[in-house]
This record gives C-alpha cells, sequence and structure tokens, in this order.
C-alpha cells in the first residue's frame, strides 16, 4: 500500500523526464552510479554485520535515483552538503571507493585518516562540504557557501541534501530564508523517506509535502518521484540552471524510501514502526531496476553490458575492502592531531 | 599616544582587516546602518556596502552556519552575535560544526572564522542579555577564546582573531565600549595565547578578565595604600592559555586570586585554580581563591546586580584575607 503522503501527483508534481533527450553515455553513467551506491552499501551491510566496520552506519539504499539524479548535474566544482546517510551523495559526489570504504573501516588512508568515519566523510577537492550527524546542520553550511560563491561572482552551485526529519528544524527555516534573502545558488533536495528513525512524518509534521514550503520562502519548488531518476535529474537540471543564472535557490522534494533500518542493526526494531508489506512494496518501485528496464525498453543498453558493468562494479568493491583491510590503523597519539591547524 | 574607545578599536581592526583581505567580510543583526548594538559606528558599513557588511535576519544559528560555510569555501567571516546569550541559538553550528569540522574531516579542511559577541551586562539588562557565557566554549577542543579588557587589546588581538586560520570566539564587553585608552596610530598586533601583565607586584597574582582588569587595577591601587603589592595579569586569550606567565607570577608571589565576571561556578577560574593546584602546588603558600558572580541568573534591579558581581571592595577584601592583613 502506498503511503498517502506519497502520492506522485499534483499540481508541482513533475513528471518523469523520460522524453528528454540524453546522451547515451550519460544514461549509462547514471546507471553505473546508481549501482555503484547500491553494491558499495550492500558490502557496507556485510562488513558491519561481521563487525568488521566500528560504530554506525545508515544505508541508503533505496534512495539511489536522488543523489544520483542531482549530483550528475553538478561539476566537479560544485559544492555538496550531505546527511547522516551520506555514502550515496558521497559516491555521486565523485567519492572514491576504496578511499570511503577506508574511512569506514577507520583507517589512515581514508578520506578523513579515520577522524570521521561514515558520518563525516568529507573531501573539499571533490566539492563535499562533509555527510554531517546533526539533522538539518548542513543546510546553513550549504548557504554559506553559497554565499561565498555569490560574494567571488563564482558560477558554482551548491546542493544542500536533507531528510524529511530536517524539515522540522529550525535550521531548515533559518537556511531557507536566508538563501531566498540572498538569492543564494543553493538547491535543497529534499529526500523524503517518510521515517525519522522510527517516527512516521505523518505523525509528526504538519504537512506531508515539504516542498510547498517554497511559499513561504517565497522561491520555487516542486515534488518529484524519487525513485524516478529521470525524474530527479531533469528537476535537478532545472534547479542548478536557475542557480547558476543567479535566480536564486530552488526547493525539491523527493519522494523515496528506506529498505534498511535507520541504521545498520535495527533489523530486530524494524516492524515495530513499518509493516513488512510497506517494505516490499517500495521494493518493487526499485530506482536501479526501474531505469534498468528503461535503458533495456530504450535500447540504450543491451543486458550483456549491464551485466559487465555490475560485474566491474562488484571488483571495484573487492578492491576497496581490499585496501581498507590492508591500510594502517592510525597511531592512537594521531588522535591528538589536526585539532587546530598551525 | 592618542586614545580611542574600545568600541572604536573593534571597528579599526575591522576596518584594516577588510582593506587588507577582500575576503573579510562582517555578517550579524544590526551590522549595517545601525553600526551594530553597542558600538553604534556606522563606519563599516558606509566604507563596505551591503556587499561586506551584512545584515542578517535573527537568525543566530544560520548566521553562525552560514559564516561557516564561507569559511570553509575561502571566505574570512566575521560573524556578530549580539549577545553571548544569543550564542546559545546558535550553539549546534558552534560546538558541532565549526569546533570540529577540521578535525572530523581529518585536518583537510581550515576554518578561518571569527565569531564576536559581547558579555557583561550591569546594563540592568536582565537575566537574558548579561550572560558572560566564554567558559563553555573554552571546554570546546577546536575553538579559540579571547577576552580582551582595553582598546588596545580589543584592537590587536582581533586583527590577529581575523588572520587566524582556526576559528575564535571573541568576548567584547558591554561596559568596556565607551572606555577610552591608548591605541597606536600603527599597524600592531597582538599573539592570541599572551597574557598581559597589567600591573607588577610580589605579593599576590591576580589574574583577572574583561571588565574585572580595570576593577582588579583600581583595588590593587587602593592595596597599594596599604603596602600590599598585587600583580595582576590578564591572560587575554583563555585558549590557547599562556601558562608560563601564570605560574611564574605564582612562583614569585606564592598567593593567587581569580577574578572573573562569569559565575564562580564552572566558571574559567576553576580551571586556572585547579592548573596551578596541580602543576604549581610547591609555589602556593596559601589556598587559591575565586572570586566570580554568585551563582544566580543575573538579576535586574541595580541593587541585586551589583550585589553579585565582583567588584574593587570584594577583590580587596579578599586580598586583604589572603595575606593575612
Amino acid at each position: 500500500m502506498v503511503h498517502e503522503s506519497q502520492q506522485m501527483s499534483g499540481r508541482d508534481f513533475k513528471e518523469s523526464g523520460e522524453n528528454m533527450k540524453l546522451e547515451p553515455e550519460k544514461m549509462i553513467g547514471m546507471y553505473q552510479t546508481m549501482l555503484r551506491i547500491r553494491r558499495f552499501e550492500e558490502k557496507v551491510m556485510d562488513m558491519y554485520a561481521r563487525q568488521l566496520i566500528p560504530g554506525i552506519a545508515h544505508l541508503y539504499i533505496g534512495e539511489e535515483a536522488v543523489a544520483t539524479g542531482v549530483c550528475a548535474n553538478l561539476k566537479s566544482d560544485d559544492y555538496i552538503t550531505s546527511t547522516h546517510r551520506g555514502h550515496g551523495h558521497c559516491i555521486a559526489k565523485g567519492g572514491e571507493l576504496k578511499i570511503m570504504m577506508a574511512e569506514l573501516f577507520g583507517k589512515t588512508t581514508g578520506y578523513c585518516h579515520g577522524k570521521g568515519g561514515s558520518m563525516h566523510i568529507a573531501n573539499i577537492d571533490l566539492g563535499i562540504l562533509g555527510a554531517n550527524g546533526i539533522v538539518a546542520a548542513g543546510m546553513p553550511i550549504a548557504g554559506g557557501a553559497a554565499l561565498a560563491i555569490k560574494m567571488r561572482k563564482g558560477s558554482q552551485v551548491v546542493v544542500s541534501f536533507f531528510g524529511d526529519g530536517a524539515c522540522n528544524q529550525g535550521a531548515f527555516h533559518e537556511s531557507l530564508n536566508l538563501a531566498a534573502v540572498w538569492k543564494l545558488p543553493v538547491v535543497f533536495v529534499c529526500e523524503n523517506n517518510l521515517y525519522g528513525i522510527s517516527v512516521a512524518a505523518k505523525r509528526v509534521g504538519s504537512i506531508q509535502d515539504y516542498y510547498l514550503r517554497k511559499a513561504s520562502y517565497g522561491i520555487e519548488g516542486c515534488k518529484v518521484d524519487g525513485n524516478d531518476l529521470l525524474a530527479v535529474y531533469e528537476a535537478a537540471g532545472e534547479a542548478v540552471s536557475r542557480a547558476r543564472e543567479g535566480k536564486g535557490p530552488t526547493l525539491i522534494e523527493c519522494k523515496t524510501y528506506r529498505w534498511r533500518g535507520h541504521y545498520e542493526g535495527e533489523a530486530d526494531r524494524t516492524f515495530l514502526y513499518r509493516s513488512k508489506e510497506e517494505i516490499e512494496e517500495w521494493m518493487k518501485k526499485c530506482p536501479i531496476d526501474r531505469f534498468k528496464k528503461y535503458l533495456l525498453e530504450k535500447k540504450v543498453a543491451k543486458e550483456t553490458n549491464l551485466k559487465k558493468i555490475d560485474e566491474q562494479i562488484q571488483a571495484e568493491i573487492e578492491e576497496a575492502i581490499e585496501y581498507a583491510k590492508n591500510s594502517p590503523d592510525p597511531n592512537p597519539e594521531d588522535a591528538l592531531r589536526d585539532v587546530y591547524c598551525e | 599616544m592618542r586614545e580611542i574607545t574600545f568600541g572604536e578599536a573593534i571597528v579599526e581592526a575591522l576596518y584594516e582587516e577588510m582593506k587588507r583581505d577582500e575576503r573579510v567580510f562582517l555578517m550579524g543583526e544590526d551590522v549595517g546602518p545601525f553600526g551594530m548594538i553597542y558600538i553604534a559606528n556606522p563606519k563599516l558599513w558606509k566604507e563596505f556596502g551591503d556587499e561586506r557588511v551584512k545584515d542578517t535576519p535573527i537568525s543566530e544559528n544560520a548566521i553562525i552556519g552560514y559564516a561557516l560555510g564561507a569559511a570553509v569555501t575561502g571566505m574570512r567571516p566575521v560573524a556578530d552575535i549580539m549577545f553571548s546569550d544569543l550564542l546559545m541559538q546558535a550553539m549546534d553550528q558552534i560546538v558541532n560544526q565549526t569546533a570540529k569540522i577540521r578535525y572530523m574531516f581529518g585536518g583537510n579542511i581550515k576554518v578561518p572564522l571569527t565569531i564576536r559577541t559581547s558579555i557583561g551586562g550591569l546594563r540592568r539588562a536582565a537575566a537574558q542579555h548579561s550572560q558572560n557565557l566564554e567558559a563553555f566554549f573554552v571546554h570546546v577542543p577546536g575553538l579559540k577564546v579571547v577576552i580582551p579588557s582595553s582598546p588596545y587589546c580589543a584592537k590587536g588581538l582581533l586583527k590577529t582573531a581575523i588572520r587566524d586560520d582556526n576559528p575564535v570566539m571573541f568576548f567584547e564587553h558591554q561596559q568596556l565600549m565607551r572606555i577610552k585608552g591608548p591605541v597606536p596610530e600603527e599597524e600592531y598586533t597582538i599573539p592570541l595565547g599572551k597574557a598581559n601583565v597589567v600591573r607588577e607586584g610580589k605579593d599576590v597574582t591576580v589574574v583577572a578578565t574583561s571588565l574585572m582588569v580595570t576593577r582588579a587595577m583600581n583595588a590593587a591601587q587602593e592595596l597599594e595604600k596599604k603596602g600590599i603589592q598585587a600583580e595582576v595579569i590578564d591572560p587575554q586569550t583563555l585558549k590557547p592559555l599562556d601558562k608560563k606567565t601564570i605560574f611564574d607570577s605564582v612562583q614569585k608571589t606564592g598567593r593567587l586570586l581569580i577574578v572573573h565576571q562569569a559565575c564562580k561556578t564552572g566558571g574559567f577560574g576553576a580551571e586556572i585554580a585547579a592548573m596551578v593546584a596541580e602543576e604549581g602546588f610547591e609555589f602556593l603558600i596559601g589556598p587559591i581563591r575565586r572570586l566570580g558572580a554568585l551563582d544566580v541568573p543575573v538579576p535586574f534591579s541595580p541593587k541585586l546586580e551589583d550585589y553579585v558581581v565582583p567588584n574593587e571592595q570584594k577583590i580587596v577584601k579578599e586580598i586583604l584575607e589572603m595575606v593575612g592583613a
């Protein structure tokens, strides 16, 4: 049963962008990105269950079309801010799997040299201003990066990813208002996956379509089927262009769903707040299967090509695991470094 | 030497740094034509305009978050939070983001962000506009904490803070804003982590911050008449802290009194006292003493507020007891 708040219709619903003219390479590239995210997360799930990854891991499985469709519109010097569920955003923005995996393992070769872990992967050269453990905290940081771009008269844009939970934080309001007032080149992308940990959005939100809040800030916005890659790609493309042209921020809400628990290890409590049927219903709407079907139907790719892509990705992930396992642990006293710069 | 007010010194520091480096800009509530609440000087806005002197909505969390986002992408913002009380609205961005972002990211990022705010009270502004909350921030690794006591150090320290590649919290006392003091015309800076021996003396070391430096100096003059020589030390920066200057002084005098306007319990005085007890116990000839505000929210009525804040009489009384006079 489809949750009533995930209605894929209405005045501001962006229809699927399937009629867009896209280069086959671009489409294959996006398919590859989604699959890299999926396979990476599956491997993390496995490693986590084997207790090879310490700490907390929040997986992005089921939401791959959002990060992929949005970031496919970005250049390498554009910025993103991410969330606690950030692996997908980082991969889509160009993060190398082996360096990400090394970070998850807490190794010196990771993006943060083992100081950040899953929730803080960041790389300024890739424009990744950090996954973030605090809900909505990336939103003002994204606004600030956009302010810096505008002050420098640059042409970059910033994308801020956040979830439905963030929409009820004060930082959401403060960030959108200021971005609108200063007409900043930032795109706010809400990944509405229906739950803040265990609490259904409908139980704690006064509205279910958060994009409607665009009206409060006098900005553009829309909702989109977050499992429809091309629809996300197109909606984000319009927003990114608007930002680059100096026309200010956009609020996009992507309706999607996380297949896994809020965190790995939640399994025993998952059915306390949602049903098996609901999860299965959403698994049928797998964004990767959907796009794969499209690529085959439109003869953009053959089954054998896609299979080969999958094999390559699996090999890349095995390499990433080997790299992470074989990388050195930090020295305990490394804990004292990098608090301040000289 | 010419004399200018503390507020003018702050404006001069900002003006010079904004002229020196186009990445420096100021953002906050009422920083534009209104010229900042306490300083009341629109010179910066007149010179640099809305582009670099940015009035913001009353959104403290966004002020810090936006400043942080700009700082990590190549700018050198100065965020102005009108009262230290209002920093509480931005605690996530200060404590969880600004302070930690460099460390969490493995040292691959710089955070040249200065956060200016005001402390002090004694303006009969009651419990939500009078607090001295500097000690909170000393507790958070990743932040530097600066607390000037005169126009001279305000200017020199602020210029250094703006040039620092780390986040610096800068606490300006509301009661000092219109106080005048000598400030050279020529360029100078004051390093962070260097204490100032404001007055030399052999009988007792008084470590005081912000407005309490003035009060400690007045008390020292009073004590002088009784033949007691107090050495007054202004740490100027609480983090990094110039331990050596404090230890050298305590070694000389054998007595230590710490005075700050923040509440005594959990105040920075506790840190200095613990530090000297741990590492300089053998220098002491008597117990360390602390004077801070009484542990109550800042009250409104002048009689009440004056009662809870340390003053010259209290400092003199404390020192007389310490020296056994």
